[in-house]
């Protein structure tokens, strides 16, 4: 860490020492931060990365002051110029924050205050920050606007935050957060909220900000890659402790705890190669071995009799959907008597196919589309023009009760939020076998044993069959999720935003079961996803789709490494930290 | 199993430490959780208390009160100037016509207990059916069904009650039926509000895509998961039911003679005595007040162990 | 904001019809039939059949309903059998005492509810909070014609604070312009008339006001609970705002957001709280008199008082969603 020191010399600015910071809940306390250490020097930006849980969030909040309730700092120092902040009372902590030690937060949807304007929210923290009072804090705040990136910033601070998008928000909060001119940001996962292509454009503003004016960056997130790019020093965090800190290179290409390896194998940002291409070149590959577990439970013969052998689909390269100019109209009922209805297009003339046994991504920002094709495909909703295709069979209108049952055992999908996507008063037992028994499947010693199966699959222990989702962690809970779809042997899988949800190690066991369970059962799989990174790992043909169209599709391969349209290389270069090189 | 889970932290966010003992009710279920956070609220346990005393006074009326219900032992010994007090042959004395009050009190409760259950049965049964309907076939049958739900809600609640308990008669049947149709639209837009909102729920459209039918996706996954606040209501709304039916015989409704053992028609004949006898009136007040706060505080605590987010309110 | 109470007033058109509907069936669903709820339950068979005769109930229902509804539209609302005079003019002299009675109860439990839930939410866990929260749950559940009686027997019966009935000593002499007997004194400077008027409200405000006071100072207390844990709460500390303003501007100003909700809702619990409040201070407004409408089955009375009040109702609802608007500024923009 010698080369740190030289980079930037002489005292920290903050200095946090040997912090413990505990949690007083009903079941006793617990210790969330232990024993963690970190500098930051004047001008520096240091990373401090972990998952969820990690307690990053909480040494942020610690720096602070700002813990909650229920959480109180039981040991070490956090020095600020020299001084504990810890020992601080209420009052000099309040100087402290703003002028000293500023904040741009997580989430810009629910931290500018409702019901007050943007602007008056800059001006009285100008006012009790004693930086400038009345008309001078007006026009200051309109200068910190137009700093942090909004245009027309004159007339948006007259307004409230619901009439800003998400990325605006963030650009109010950063304008907030350095208004008072503070020599440390806290910056706590300042983009994790917004799209990639906003993420990028915000970022890349902030930090030349900060570097402008000299500011001490504390950057928390999840995100290594987002980390080893923006910050001169990286922490890296897992259960409350500090495992490895250094400079970001070296954490990247030589990581020495066993921890970070994995972290940096999982990232999808910086793996950028197929799943399955890196397991056939025998690449570190967590998920993989346990997955040959033992084939489909042999009493299903009544499952397997009327449909079509899954082993052998794989190696027929037909087309097993064909999505032919589908649009979809929402009318948005206006409220009242008497306001008329007005459309909304939610995808216009979508076109693609997907090839049996193959993957193929649709990736989009939020509002482009993505999810509505996902629920057409399972039939959730109707297209308003078009056809979609599902083995030949068209999917939308006109089907019977018998084609209706046939159809759902042959397409499955999986959720976004493991968290949802299970009924709460479900056994786990009861949730896997559902399918099985709603569609009369096997003898009930069958369909325990093809639950057993199932369980094996997904590699859970059939222990858990007993527990509820609530007692599940969400890659359990996705597990399960993946497990419930695959019990109807379906040709087909929907995944919307599958692994958004979960942490990035957890992310990358998912991705390698899907990848898995595709190569052993010749599933397809449409995939939707915002995340390019997780698509480059899991896709063999991707359609990227902008306000409601499709404006590229091709094979991985062509549209990651010769994007033909704009959007397309604005997607590509908002991965955080592509470019770096990896040490694993 | 080689690849556990091992840099997963289990879903317990660090600082709210929930998971560390309901984690070891390894196979809870929701119901079966409920019910042990309901144990450890000091709240449920004084309320379930007042309720099951109350419960068992109502059942085992006849062996508690001395007297009869309109049974009038002291009929001799009362004067228009004078009520006789406590003694040892009238635990709480006599009332205006003689009757033994604590009698009257403990046949008061088995009435009161009487009309809150069947009334909140009534308006839980018909609130059910029509948010059931509202909520799982919405559209037009939604449309009418809220329309008349609006209607009914579009008059405050006491005035509805005695509109119908008028039509009804002069009966304690009319009584019930008042007090459970005032109930109708609140059941009805709860389980309607709930239904509506764990029909958008993952799990929900997982179901369907499964193929199951829509009449299995709503009663197996759909009411399940939305009856909690309809059972924290009703709790609630018993204790309501309880100071409505006294309500409702002080302004006359209910049938029944000015000896009826009911504390709201007790209550109503003791205003006229509230110089000599105060404690006629103050008995039945607070029985009605004790036994509405039990069923509320057992509601709210319920509310409670149901959703643990609503916990600090 | 004019479109929105345009199209809101537009809504309550179908909603009041059907109530007209609900009612006038009413009327016929009687025992005994409309002509009883006209002449009263001891009316003769002669009487019953020349009623039915002159007001047309023999015709048919349809019919019977648009000349209903047209005498309706045209202000009459029919004559109370039991004062004979018409139920529009008894409402308009008795709706004063009610709205004087129904507005200083609201200002009590207003007054005290919030500073009791603010504090509260401030202490939580303390025991000002849990006293806060058990007293407002006995608020809930004492019947309120109950806590009236006590109010009475207490400070009028037995310490003579306050005058146990009516709304004005009946010795004192004094002119009435507006109804609004507080008012009126202050506007006719007769002081005496004024403080009278006000020592009458008291104890029947307090009654009236008891339930809706545990309401909102429970609403209060959880949503200040729930706001100063919000995500922006804990940025306004972080950006170095003053205790002052984040009390104000932040917490209170997002806080009572639920809370004027409530304070809405509350406006049908105190109309049929004024029922019974009024029966026992005998208090001369709308509520004595529809109780007295109900003990003597005086069915046109409370036809038409129902109707009023549910229009009554219907636009004070109206007014609450639209002053809404100014408080939360998010709903201003979706309408």
């Amino acid at each position: 860490m010698s080369d740190v020191a030289g980079l930037f010399g002489g005292e920290p600015l903050l200095s946090v020492r040997d912090l413990e910071v505990q949690f007083r809940t009903d079941a006793g306390s617990t210790t969330a931060l232990r024993g963690v250490s970190l500098d930051v020097h004047p001008g520096e930006t240091v990373a401090v990365v972990g998952e969820s849980g990690s307690g990053k969030s909480t040494t942020a909040a610690a720096v602070l002051g700002l813990l909650a309730a229920n959480g109180a700092v039981t040991g070490g120092e956090i020095l600020f110029d020299g001084q504990d902040v810890v020992r601080l009372s209420a009052a000099e902590m309040s100087r402290l924050r703003g002028a000293q030690i500023g904040l741009v937060p997580q989430d810009p949807m629910s931290n500018l205050n409702p019901v007050r304007r943007v602007g008056s929210q800059i001006v009285e923290a100008l006012e009790d920050n004693d930086v400038a009072r009345g008309s001078a804090a007006q026009a200051r705040t309109v200068e910190l606007l137009e700093e942090a990136g909004l245009p027309d910033a004159a007339r948006r601070a007259q307004q409230y935050p619901h009439e800003f998008s998400g990325g605006m928000r963030q650009r109010a909060l950063i304008a907030m957060g350095l208004s008072a001119r503070p020599r440390l940001l806290v910056a706590d996962e300042p983009t994790s909220a917004l799209d990639v292509t906003v993420q990028r454009t915000i970022l890349d503003g902030l930090t030349a900000l900060t570097a402008r004016l000299g500011v001490a960056v504390l950057l928390i997130t999840h995100d290594l890659g987002l980390a080893a790019e923006r910050a001169d020093t990286v922490v890296v965090m897992y259960r409350g402790e500090v495992v490895e800190k250094g400079p970001a290179r070296q954490i990247l290409q030589n990581p020495q705890h066993e921890y970070t390896r994995r972290l940096i194998a999982a990232a999808p940002s910086l793996a950028s190669r197929r799943i399955a291409i890196a397991k056939e070149t025998g690449d570190a590959d967590v998920a993989a071995e346990d997955l040959l577990a033992p084939s489909l439970g042999e009493g299903v013969t009544t499952a397997t009799a009327d449909a079509p052998a899954a082993a052998d689909a794989g190696a027929r390269p037909d087309t097993i959907v064909e999505v032919e100019h589908v649009t979809k109209v929402f009318k948005l009922r206006g409220r009242g008597l008497f306001s008329r209805s007005t459309d909304f297009t939610a995808v216009d003339d979508v076109s693609f196919t997907v090839p049996r046994g193959r993957t193929v991504a649709l990736v989009g920002e939020s509002g482009s589309g993505k999810s509505t094709v996902a629920r057409m495909m399972l039939g959730l909703t109707e297209p308003t023009s078009g056809t979609i295709r599902f083995d030949g069979v068209d999917v939308g209108s006109g089907r019977d009760r018998a084609a209706e049952v046939t159809f759902r055992r042959r397409v499955q999908p999986i959720f976004q939020d493991p968290y949802a996507s299970l009924d709460p008063l479900f056994t786990i037992y009861r949730t896997i076998e559902e399918p099985l028994r709603a569609h009369r499947i096997g003898t009930p010693a069958e369909r325990r044993d093809r639950v057993h199966a199932l369980m094996e699959d997904v590699a859970l222990p059939t222990e858990l069959l007993r527990r509820y989702p609530g007692e599940l962690s969400g890659g359990q809970r996705q597990r399960v999720a993946i497990a419930r779809a695959l019990a109807l042997e379906p040709e087909l899988v929907v995944c919307d935003e599958a692994v958004s949800a979960l942490d990035v190690v957890v992310q990358a066991q998912i991705l390698h079961l899907l990848a898995d369970l595709q190569s052993r059962l010749g599933l397809s799989y449409l995939f939707i996803s915002h995340d390019l990174a997780v698509v480059r790992q899991i896709a063999d043909v991707v359609c990227v789709m902008e306000k409601r169209r499709v404006v590229e599709q091709g094979t991985a391969d062509d549209v990651f490494d010769d994007p033909q349209t704009a959007y397309t290389r604005t997607l590509l270069d908002a991965i955080p930290g592509r470019t770096l090189e990896l040490g694993v | 199993m080689s690849a556990p889970e091992v840099y997963e932290v289990p879903n317990a966010p660090l600082g709210q430490g929930r998971a560390t003992d309901e984690a070891r009710l390894a196979g809870a279920s929701h119901w079966r959780l409920a019910a042990r956070r309901l144990r450890r609220n000091p709240g449920a346990i004084v309320g379930a208390a007042i309720v099951v005393v109350f419960i068992l006074v109502a059942v085992f009326a006849p062996l508690i009160a001395p007297y009869d219900a309109g049974e009038l032992p002291g009929r001799a010994e009362v004067r228009p100037t004078y009520i006789p007090g406590p003694s040892d042959e009238y635990l709480l004395g006599l009332d205006r016509y003689g009757a033994d009050l604590f009698s009257q009190l403990v046949w008061g409760a088995r009435a009161s207990l009487l009309i809150g259950v069947l009334s909140t049965l009534f308006g839980l049964l018909g609130g059910l059916v029509l948010g059931a309907l509202s909520g799982g076939l919405g559209g037009a049958t939604d449309n009418v069904i809220m329309r008349f739900v609006d209607l009914l809600l579009a008059v405050p609640s006491l005035l509805l009650a005695v509109s119908i308990a008028a039509i009804a008669g002069q009966t304690p049947a009319a009584v019930v039926i008042a007090i459970g149709v005032v109930q109708v639209p609140i059941f009805a837009r709860l389980l309607r509000g709930s239904m509506f909102a764990q029909r958008g729920q993952d799990y929900v459209l997982a179901a369907r895509s499964l193929g199951l039918s829509k009449r299995t996706v709503t009663m197996s996954h759909v009411l399940p998961n939305s009856v909690s606040p309809v059972i924290v209501q009703a709790t609630l709304l018993l204790a309501t039911a309880v100071i409505e039916a006294a309500a409702l015989s002080y302004l006359g409704l209910g049938g029944g003679s000015p000896t009826t053992a009911e504390w709201g028609r007790m209550l109503t004949s003791a205003q006229n005595e509230l110089e000599i006898a105060p404690r006629l009136a103050l008995w039945p007040g607070a029985c009605i007040a004790v036994t509405a706060l039990g069923f509320t505080l057992f509601g709210e605590a319920l509310r409670e162990a149901l959703d643990p987010r609503s916990r600090k309110r | 904001m004019t479109r929105l109470i345009l199209r809101r007033l537009a809504l309550l058109v179908p909603t009041l019809l059907g109530l007209s509907v609900l009612l006038f069936l009413w009327v016929r669903a009687l025992p005994g039939g409309p002509a009883t709820a006209l002449l009263g339950e001891r009316a003769t068979p002669e009487a019953v059949a020349r009623v039915n005769e002159l007001y047309g109930f023999d015709k048919p229902l349809i019919q019977q309903y648009v000349t209903w509804l047209g005498q309706l539209l045209q202000g009459n609302f029919g004559v109370s059998t039991r004062t004979g005079r018409p139920v529009l003019e008894e409402f308009t002299n008795r709706f004063p005492a009610t709205i004087e009675l129904t507005v200083v109860a609201l200002i009590v439990a207003v007054g005290v509810a919030i500073p009791l839930g603010y504090v509260a939410a401030r202490r939580q866990g303390r025991p000002l909070d849990h006293l806060t929260v058990v007293a407002s749950l006995i608020g809930v559940t004492i019947p309120v014609f109950f806590l009236a009686f006590l109010l009475k027997w207490a400070f009028a019966v037995n310490l003579g604070w306050f005058p146990s009935t009516g709304r004005q000593d009946p010795t004192m002499i004094a002119t009435h312009p507006t109804g609004f007997y507080v008012l009126d004194g202050i506007l006719t400077r007769e002081w005496d008339a004024s403080w009278d008027a006000l020592m009458h409200l008291v104890l029947p405000a307090i009654a009236l006001g008891s339930i809706p006071l545990a309401i909102i100072a429970r609403i209060t207390r959880s949503s200040v609970i729930e706001v100063q844990d919000a995500d922006y709460v804990r940025t306004a500390r972080a950006k170095g705002l003053g205790p002052d303003r984040l009390r104000r501007r932040v917490i209170l100003r997002n806080a009572m957001l639920p809370v004027a909700t409530t304070i809405g809702l509350q406006v049908g619990l105190l109309l049929s709280g004024a029922v019974l409040t009024e029966t026992v201070f005998a208090f001369p407004g709308i509520g004595s008199f529809l109780a007295n409408a109900i003990f003597n089955l005086d069915y046109a009375v409370l036809q038409g008082f129902i109707l009023i009040i549910a229009v009554v109702y219907a636009l004070v609802n109206l007014v609450v969603d639209v002053s809404y608007g100014f408080i939360d500024p998010r709903t201003r923009a979706t309408r």
